[in-house]
């Protein structure tokens, strides 16, 4: 489902000299239905960067990364749109959401987009808030005024409002209290058994080693010095 | 995959656009597809030629070379730079928009909000007036203006309030593409939020195709799916929004970006 061949990755940063910092090089990776792999490595070992790119926001300067049949590093800006619709979830770490938007809408709007019909969104987006114990008060309220906490878990409701054959999960567990960590296991769970494709970032190791089935260490893919 | 859209459903192709002011390059060989649904900013500052391409896109200005292809309900693409003018003013009054940045350019500024709204209904046939009235009053609660402000006049209006008559106006007819020039320019940015949340919702549900040009980063990464950069009037840079606002490739892009100031 998600699939990287010999990804490479180099910032270059035209107003400081130019200065050229390899990130990846010779990146591969496969993650199959119903599996679910973590990125492992130090801080700056291009954790992030993979995720990125697996999603389309970062460029691939070589290499193809191919999720559900649809090439990233080749594919036009529409196609990916389309991925990223129908095929291909992720969980950020921070929720960007546009002034005035009622949380349940926020939650609810991946399904809006594929035409869902909307009661049955606004079902689901209650079911989910209501699992990662979001007060029911706040339902009609913009989350841009919430705790980091409760907007991470508006996030991974958003994020798991659909089923996404293909999910991308970047630290979905940090700042979660011990209770709504667990909602968020068993979200991940449930997905991996429905057969969705899941690749993650989990410093919390406990939780890395009950939902993944492996790792794959991002520093093995670190540019060797010249 | 399923549900990929085909080449040959692109509705506005522009190709080789260009535009001189004497010796003055306002915008050179300036090329993309836009899909239905798409909605693409461009983005640049004040003399990049943003706004130059814009009123050559929507006939508004004659460009020099290029070419402007839209498709019509049938299906086939047109050249609308080599339409007759009758035909481009229907075209301006049907499946096309003009969003200006000041809404007195956009308005009729000594009649009645109603009727801003109402005209552009009757300059398409429509005739009957109750009709007409309904669908202006509908229009006026879709922008989030109340139902008894629809005799005054945009004069009595605030910026904002003008700016989301300008755009009742503009959609009321159900155009498949708009054209936005610095829609959020000159307001308050409590009322620029809600009129991008505004736009963004109509957008949506209409399934609207729209160029926006801006030179607001933040108003592209809420709205527009697509993005073009562009400076001394080329383009720099193009791509998926968030792609582009996040690694930035070119040097002008890259400068752009990191000179947002962080809130």
């Amino acid at each position: 489902m998600i699939e990287l061949r010999d990804v490479s990755k180099q910032f270059v940063l035209h107003n400081q000299g130019s200065a050229v910092i390899p990130v990846l090089q010779g990146a591969a990776l496969q993650v199959s239905p119903g599996e679910c792999v973590a990125l492992t490595g130090n801080s700056g070992a291009g954790k992030s960067t993979l995720m990125r790119m697996v999603y389309g926001n970062y460029l691939a300067d070589r290499g193809a990364i191919v999720v559900d049949g649809v090439d990233l590093a080749t594919a036009a800006p529409r196609d990916i749109l389309a991925l990223r619709r129908q095929s291909l979830g992720y969980v950020s770490q921070f929720l960007r959401v546009v002034p005035r938007v009622p949380t349940l809408e926020v939650v609810a709007e991946p399904l809006l987009m594929l035409r869902v019909e909307r009661e049955a969104a606004m079902v689901r987006a209650e079911q989910l808030l209501g699992l990662l114990n979001i007060p029911e008060r706040l339902w009609s309220l913009s989350p841009t005024t919430f705790s980091g906490g409760e907007q991470q878990r508006v996030n991974i409701a958003r994020g798991f409002a659909y089923n996404y054959p293909a999910l991308l999960l970047d630290e979905p567990t940090a700042s979660l209290d011990p209770v709504n960590r667990a909602v968020v296991l068993s979200l991940i769970e449930e997905a991996k058994a429905r057969g969705a494709a899941i690749l993650g970032i989990f410093h919390d190791a406990e939780a890395r080693a009950r939902v993944c089935d492996r790792s794959i260490d991002v520093s093995d893919f670190t540019p060797k010095a010249a | 995959m399923k549900d990929m859209i085909q080449d040959t459903d692109v509705l506005l192709s522009v190709r080789g656009l260009s535009k001189f002011y004497g010796a003055r390059i306002g915008c050179a060989e300036v090329s993309f597809d836009l899909f239905p649904g798409e909605v693409m900013g461009i983005v640049g500052e004040s003399g990049s030629g943003k706004s130059t391409l814009l009123n050559c896109m929507a006939g508004h200005l004659t460009p020099d070379r290029g070419e402007v292809f839209f498709a019509g309900r049938d299906g086939g693409l047109r050249d609308t730079l080599r339409m007759s003018e009758p035909e481009r003013r229907m075209l301006g009054r049907t499946d096309w928009a003009f969003v200006h940045q000041h809404a007195r350019d956009g308005l009729r500024m000594n009649v009645s909000a109603g009727g801003n709204v109402g005209e552009r209904l009757m300059a398409v046939g429509a005739r009957h007036y109750g009709a007409i009235r309904d669908s202006a009053v509908d229009w006026l609660g879709r922008v989030e203006i109340a139902e008894d402000r629809i005799d005054d006049r945009p004069t009595a209006f605030s910026g904002g309030m003008q700016q989301r008559l300008q755009i009742a106006r503009n959609l009321i007819t159900g155009p498949r593409l708009v054209f936005m020039d610095e829609p959020t320019g000159g307001l308050d940015v409590s009322v620029q939020a809600r009129l991008l949340d505004l736009l963004r919702g109509l957008v949506r549900e209409m399934g609207l195709s729209a160029v926006i040009v801006t030179h607001d980063l933040a108003v592209v990464r809420l709205l527009a799916d697509r993005l073009m950069v562009m400076k001394d009037g080329h383009v720099v840079e193009s791509g998926l929004t968030d792609q582009v606002l996040d690694d930035p490739q070119h040097g002008y892009t890259q400068l752009l970006v990191s000179s947002v100031l962080q809130v």
